[in-house]
Order: C-alpha cells, then structure tokens, then sequence
C-alpha cells in the first residue's frame, strides 16, 4: 500500500514536472510567466483524446499530432501576444503577463465550443497495460510518465548547457541586447523556446489524459497554478529545480493524503512549499541574487 | 464643460422618462391582451441556468427540457409562456446578477432555476424579499424551500434519495463497512455527504474512513488507495458525475470493485459515457427512469430525443415538468400576478408528471416516491 502510494505520488508529481519545465523555460529566457502554458497543455490533452478516441488513432499519432498542434500554438502566442509587446517602448513589464491570462481564457473557451464541456476520457489501450507485483498494481504508463519527465530534463539540461542553440539562449536570457549584438538571432532563439515549452506542455496534456482519464476543458487552470508553484520552489528559471519541485509536490499531495487528511491536500503542500521558501528565498536550487 | 454635463444629465433624465413611460404603455397593453385573450394567462417566466463553464451540461440539460415544455405548453393554448434565459455560469454572482435582472423586470412572473444549491443560497432569500416565486429543478440540498414562502422546488432532494439508495444496498451486499468519498468545495456534494453520514450512522454502518476531493480535480489514486486498503463493503461517493465517473474509472483499473452508491448528482448517463464498463455497479435513487413503461415518459424521451438527438437526463426531466407545474399554476391563478401565483404554485397536489405523482408539501418541498437504479452492462435499470 505504501509502495502504491509512494508511485501514485511520482506519477503525479512526474506530471507537475513536465509541466513545471515549460513553464521554467519560458521564465528562464523572456522572463515572462505564461500564463497561457496550462491551456496549451489542455489542448495537448485534447488532441490526444481527438485522435484516439474519435479517429481511433494510435497513440503515437497523438502525440504527434498534439506535439505539432501545441507547437503551432506556442509558435502563434510568441507572434501575437508577446512579440508586439516586445518591440514596443514604454511597455509595462507586467503586459506579458496580461497578455498570456488572455490568451488562456481565449484558449479555454476555444475548447469548451470546439470540445464541449465536462469530462472526455481517453480511450487507449496502453492506458490498460499493467502488471502485479505481490499485491501491488502498476501501470505501464506510470513508468511511462516518470521515465519521460526525467529523460525531458536531462535532454533541455544538455541541451542548454552543450549545445550552440542552447549557448544562444542563455546568452539571450542574459540579455537580450547583448546578445543580438553578438550575432544571436534573438527573435528566432526566443520563438524557438516558447515552441519547446510549449510542445512539453502537449506532451505532459497526453500523458495526463492517458494516467487519470479525465480531460476538461477546466484541467489547465489548476495544473498551471501549481506549475507556478513548482517554478518557485524549484528556482526560477532552473530546470533542475522545476523536476525537484515538481516530485516534492506531487509526493507532499499524495503522502498528506495517506497519512493525513485529503481536505488539506492542497493547503498542506503549499504550506511546504511556504516553509521551504522561509528557509531558502531563492527557491531550491536558485542562486542568490547579489545585490 | 459644465454645459455639456447639464445637457448631458438632462437628457439622460429625458430618455429614461421616455424608457419609463414605454415600459408602462407595453404592461398595459399587456394588461389588455391577457383579458380580451378568453382566458389565456400570458406569463413570462425567467429562467437562471449554468449555461457555461464546467457544468454547462446541466444547464443544456435544463433549458432543453424547458423549451420542450413550453412548445406543448403553448401549443394547449391554455398558457403561453415566454422564457427569459439567463445564464448564471455556476457562479453565486453572476446568478445573482441574473436573479436581479430578471426580478426588476415587470414582466417576469415566477423565476425557474438556478442550477445549484450554491446558487440558490444566495438567489432564494432575495426572491423571497421581493416577492417572487422560484422554483428549483436542481437543487437538492438541505434546506433550500426552507428559505421562504416563495421559494420552491421539485427536485428530490438528496434527503429523501440517499438512504433510499443505501437502504437497498445494504439489503442486496449485506455490507456493514463503508467509505465516505466527496468533494469538500461545493454545497452540494457537502450536504450530500452530510447526508450519507447520517444515513450511514442511523443504519449502524461502520465507516473506515472519510475522504475528500475538490472539483476538476484529475487524480484520485491516493485518495482511493487508501480505500483499497480498508476494504470497504461499499463506497458511498457525494460526486457530481464528472468527478463521479472519474473516481469510478481509476477505482476499477486499481481493482476496487465493490458497488458504489452515489447522490443525485452522480446520476447521469453521461457517468457510462465517461467511464464506459468501469461505471457498473453504480447505485443511485431517482425521480427519473427514462425505461419506465408510462405513455408520458416515453413520449418525451422521443420527442426529446428527436429534437436534441440525445437521450434526457433527469435534469432535462426534472426541467419539464417544472415548467409544466408552473403552468398549472398560472392557470389556476389565472392572471400573471407574481402573488397570485406562489399561493397557486403552494397548492399543488398530486400533480402527475413524467416524474411520477408530485406534491409540494407544506414548506414547497418535494413529496414523492424515488426509484433505485444500478448501472449493469453498461446501462440503467431498475435496482432490485
């Protein structure tokens, strides 16, 4: 029973980490929190419902599909609703922001006309893959999910860190004139970031819509609050931190619930995470801003 | 500038006194039509639903009952009712919003709605201070006719369909251990777990634990490992059906496959719909069975089926007969006076709709007898 616990919080909290990466990527470059990420995550979580349920699709080709449509998406919220506020001067800082809330309610709606309400589940047949050990159940999908998230944070550590692309992208986090002066091309590194995170919140949709059955118009909300969360537990802008955060929430949630009482659920790992920001400002595994 | 203000204010009080005294001609005019129109009651009646947002499927459910109602209802002659929709989004103040807008208008007889019990807490004791009957078709918490002289319902409450439920359930699984499953942030599935624990305690049940949920949420695994490990007789989950056949579908994959008794809000066939063959074994009491061989029923599931392609739940049931009830009211108060009307509607007895005989009792709550229903092979029938 323990054990079963102890997987049902690291799915969960793989989950919150997916998650909580593409939201750290975005933050990391631009700065900006995008509100937005959950609703493109709900819509990867749509499309993976789109494709197996109503065409019978196999799974791969949702996530294909969902990977493209989120891309797509993230490519279409850099254009219209962060570059115009980028170029601009005398924008407030906090117009990005704004500006990503409505797109997500923009994106909620979109979903509840073209998907309609309540609740769809996800017909796949990897979903039903499972196997016992002793008296304990694991879901294929459950290894599935973890061994993804963890596989995403070493492939956007790597990537940031080794790579010419992702050397191009720190220096623009850096800053953004400097690094246009030094031969970066700034607009495409950054179109190029919000795509990635964007298709990581596409993945994380399908794998969620798969582990719970349950995708709704209403999922992206809650999922990105706690994705905010992450961000900050973990440090800003961290992608390490993001995977730490989000498996420490996941785990708290699941754990409270176990040995506690499912109506603090929520209120019990926000209180960690207010703690764990008591003790360390930075988040985790943040540095410290010197002044 | 000033100038222009005092223009501005005076037209201003201009417009509104021409708006005033044009709405004033129409009540007349009004006033006319309902006394030459050999006794046609010509009512409008404001309707508050949860058209959008998470649970706009009840509100569908809700409105397409109703309009089904009044094309008949109007084709009688009897009564012509004109619907004034509103929607309340399930939000307290947004419904209330709605509620105000409908009750300042003068045309707007008796108010249909809202959607929940939240809602209701806040809508009904405004209603009951100016003067306007409401009536509930969904709200089945504690307390909700209770709030004033005008304010009714014909939705089973949970109170009268939970130890129903139970009641059998015990009878047919011998079952003397329980878990308790709700969601701890909405009136409704918190005065239905109320509820259950009453009825759990009164039949001697032990419970092993209480557990708790919010609305939306996706993952319930922890919550429901744990009850896989007390190994209950029974789960008694307070859910509406989203959450509800969620819950149901990561129980069965974990293997719990004892039954589970559910409130009102659990009972829709959107429940099979989600989580397909894991929704067996789900119990719930009832005013509505759609199967029931009565020419009335029957009736209106084609019609209903016909013009929404889609099989009515007990919202879309409960809907119909309201406004049938609204109208058997007018007529007998045979004027579209606001009064008139709460004093016909708290004299209804007996009536006979496709819910079955239906009475208010002496508060304008719900007297009748539910059905107990079981989810098998995929569908509702009667629990035995």
């Amino acid at each position: 029973m323990l054990i079963e616990q102890l997987i049902n919080g690291i799915t969960l909290g793989s989950i919150y980490a997916i998650v909580a990466l593409g939201f750290t990527l975005v933050f990391g470059v631009l700065g900006i929190i995008n509100m937005a990420h959950g609703e493109i995550f709900m819509f990867g979580a749509f499309i993976g419902v789109v494709v197996t349920a109503t065409f019978k699709g196999p799974l791969w080709l949702a996530f294909l599909a969902a990977i493209l449509v989120t891309a797509a998406m993230g490519y279409m919220l850099e254009r219209f609703a962060l570059r115009p506020l980028r170029s601009k001067q005398g924008v407030s800082h906090l117009a990005p922001l704004i500006s990503t809330i409505g797109v997500s309610i923009l994106l909620e709606n979109l979903s509840h006309h073209l998907f309609g309400p309540g609740n769809h589940p996800f017909r796949a047949s990897f979903a039903e893959i499972s196997f016992q050990i002793g008296s304990i159940t694991v879901y294929l999908v459950q290894i599935v999910i973890f061994i993804i998230s963890v596989l995403l944070m070493y492939a956007l550590s790597f990537w940031l860190g080794k790579t010419k692309a992702g050397k191009a992208l720190r220096a623009t986090a850096e800053n953004l004139e400097t690094a246009s002066l030094l031969g970066v091309d700034v607009k495409r590194t950054i179109t190029m970031t919000v795509i990635i995170a964007s298709a990581m919140g596409g993945i994380a949709g399908i794998l969620v819509g798969m582990a719970f059955n349950s995708v709704t118009p209403q999922m992206g909300l809650s999922i990105g609050l706690k994705g905010l969360a992450i961000i900050i537990l973990g440090g800003m802008g961290n992608v390490k931190g993001a995977m730490a955060g989000g498996l420490i929430l996941g785990l708290a949630e699941t754990f409270v619930v176990v040995y506690g009482n499912s109506g603090y659920k929520d209120a019990i790992a926000f209180v960690a995470i207010i703690v764990i920001l008591l003790i360390r400002p930075q988040g985790l595994f943040g540095q410290k801003i010197s002044a | 500038m000033r100038k222009q203000l005092k223009k501005f204010a005076q037209f201003t009080a201009l417009s509104s006194l021409l708006v005033l005294s044009a709405c004033g001609g129409d009540q007349a005019a009004g006033d006319k039509e309902e006394q030459s129109g050999g006794g046609t009651v010509k009512a409008d009646i404001g309707v508050i639903s949860y058209i959008s947002g998470p649970g706009a499927a009840y509100g569908e459910a809700i409105t397409n009952g109703l309009k089904l109602a009044q094309e008949e209802i109007n084709s009688k002659g009897e009564v012509e009712i004109n619907l004034v929709i509103e929607d309340s989004a399930g939000k307290q103040d947004q419904a209330l919003t709605a509620a105000q807008k409908l009750m300042n208008s003068e045309n707007v007889t008796g108010i249909i709605g809202p959607t929940l019990s939240t809602e209701m807490n806040v809508v009904g004791p405004e209603a009951d201070l100016n003067g306007v009957p409401i009536m509930g078709t969904s709200t089945t918490a504690e307390g909700i006719p209770q709030i004033g002289d005008y304010v009714f319902r014909n939705s089973l409450p949970e109170a009268l369909a939970i130890p129903a439920a139970i009641d059998k359930a015990i009878e047919k699984y011998d079952a003397k251990k329980v878990a308790i499953l709700y969601g701890n942030d909405d009136v409704f599935t918190k005065s239905g777990f109320d509820t259950m624990k009453k009825a759990a305690e009164e039949k001697g049940l032990e419970i092993l634990t209480i557990e708790t949920f919010q609305k939306g949420q996706s993952d319930y695994n922890a919550q429901l490992t744990k009850i896989k490990g007390l190994n209950p007789d029974l789960i008694l989950a307070s859910a509406l059906y989203n959450e509800g056949a969620v819950i149901m579908d990561q129980a069965r994959k974990m293997g719990i496959d004892v039954p589970f008794v559910g409130g009102n809000g659990f009972n829709s066939p959107e429940v099979i719909n989600i989580a397909g063959d894991a929704a067996n074994g789900l119990i719930v009491a009832t005013p509505w069975y759609g199967e029931k061989e009565d020419e009335k029923v029957q009736d209106f599931v084609s019609k209903y089926e016909e013009e929404y392609s889609k099989k009515p739940d007990q919202f879309a049931a409960q809907a119909y007969d309201a406004l049938y009830i609204m109208a058997e009211a007018l007529k007998n108060a045979g004027e579209a006076d606001r009064d008139a009307l709460r004093d016909a509607l708290a004299e209804v007895q007996g009536f006979n709709g496709i819910l079955g005989e239906f009475s208010f009792d002496k508060e304008g709550d719900v007297v009748m007898d539910p059905t107990v229903l079981v989810i098998e092979d995929g569908a509702f029938k009667v629990f035995e």
